[in-house]
């Protein structure tokens, strides 16, 4: 297909030598380039997936003490249950009031009965903490590093906030993710994945049932 | 009347342009591109506000899908010999250099140990099909998932360990798959997602 063409027309002059117009058409080369880059789009991901890491704490090294360290009125018990469902109580369960669990959302912020709501109203010194760190990070006031030394201390003060995961078997691996988001959202530093005791069972079913096992139990 | 003369034109057009683009475009996609890898099933994994990436070598990574089959990738071929040795030596299995090699070219980890000195003398395309049946067995009785990671831990004890689950697992899969980590003393690993908007 690549032409080449004498240009100018015309007679031309003896001895004059002719101008060469050289002319190469591209368009095979265009189709099997596009061929190539509609292969590479197939079959390629661009993005590469995320991770989100997470540290089981050690079991057999869990001392008591360690186990106490967070105090009551610091935890949140969440509880994760099928259909998209959870629960959280404060503290330690209280088995007579069946109020005392309340039925929350994996919504966003402008949902007062989300998860993220309850944690960022409970955590809110800590946020405001790192949010204050972070514009100084930004205004490159502090170092990087310095940044995240802090953070996680912030993160992991000893009084910090303290949340225990407690997936039940309904619950799906999207939730388990979910309220892992939480944690990073709201900045908890301190978590942990944990089975749901018959205790944490039996508040749920409560809740449900409004009252009624608990009222139940006492007859 | 006179006849109206419409004057000549080329049709040809100067592709050079749209050639400098493609090119470029080839180019871009050339370098950015990390394949995807064949998976025995479709996982769909969750979304999350997580920014950290996946480190890019030295992973194994372990697939649980929606029925809580699970399968196991690992990405050095030299630790992927060796861990199938000293799976071989469990069974008491010898497995042939095309077996060895087959197992290296499968990028999935996926049949019990019982057929897989069969499942690797298929060709490559049989395998793939036969991989959709059958899963690594996880029960209490027949843990061979626990038999897999303890050997490719203490062959290689850096390596990261990724979990990539499908967003509608049941928990009890995953935990499951944890359990056996924790058992083999591993806590730290990456949960696999990709990013939410």
């Amino acid at each position: 297909m690549a032409e080449v063409n004498t240009g100018g027309g015309g007679e031309q002059k003896k001895g004059k030598p002719k101008k060469m117009t050289l002319r190469v058409d591209f368009t095979p080369m265009v189709d099997m380039n596009m061929l190539l880059i509609t292969f590479f789009m197939f079959c390629t991901s661009l993005a590469k997936p995320q991770a989100m890491e997470i540290g089981m704490p050690v079991k057999d090294d869990l001392k008591a003490e360690e186990k106490s360290k967070v105090k009551d009125d610091k935890a949140i018990t969440i509880i994760l249950d099928g259909e998209n469902k959870v629960y959280y109580y404060l503290g330690m369960p209280n088995y007579t009031d069946y109020t005392s669990l309340k039925e929350s959302s994996y919504g966003g912020i402008d949902d007062p009965k989300s998860l993220r709501t309850m944690l960022t109203n409970r955590n809110r010194i800590a946020i405001q903490k790192i949010n204050r760190l972070r514009d100084m990070k930004n205004r490159k006031e502090i170092k990087d590093d310095y940044y995240k030394e802090e953070v996680s201390k912030i993160k992991n003060a000893k009084d910090g906030q303290a949340v225990i995961i407690k997936p039940t078997d309904k619950s799906s691996y999207q939730n388990l993710v979910d309220v892992l988001d939480e944690m990073a959202i709201c900045q908890i530093g301190i978590y942990a994945i944990d089975d749901p005791k018959e205790g944490d069972l039996w508040l749920v079913k409560n809740l449900e049932s409004g009252g009624e096992l608990a009222a139940k139990s006492e007859l | 009347m006179s006849k109206v003369k419409t004057k000549k034109h080329s049709t040809f057009i100067d592709m050079t342009a749209m050639s400098d683009v493609t090119v470029l475009l080839l180019t871009f996609f050339m370098l950015t591109a990390n394949f995807i890898k064949k998976e025995p099933t479709q996982i769909v994994t969750p979304g999350s506000v997580s920014e950290q990436k996946i480190p890019d070598s030295n992973i194994m990574t372990l697939l649980i899908d929606k029925t809580g089959r699970v399968y196991m990738t690992l990405d050095r071929r030299d630790n992927k010999l060796a861990v199938l040795e000293e799976i071989g030596k469990d069974y008491n299995i010898t497995f042939t250099p095309e077996q060895k090699k087959s197992f290296l070219d499968q990028p999935t980890i996926g049949v019990p140990v019982s057929i897989l000195p069969k499942f690797l003398d298929m060709r490559l395309e049989q395998q793939d099909e036969v991989l959709r049946e059958y899963s690594i067995p996880t029960d209490s009785t027949n843990n061979q998932l626990r038999q897999w990671i303890q050997h490719t831990i203490a062959i290689n004890s850096d390596i990261n360990i990724g979990i990539k689950a499908d967003e509608t697992t049941p928990y009890p899969f995953v935990k499951n798959v944890l359990d056996i980590l924790m058992d083999l003393k591993q806590y730290r690993y990456h949960l696999i997602t990709t990013l939410e908007a």
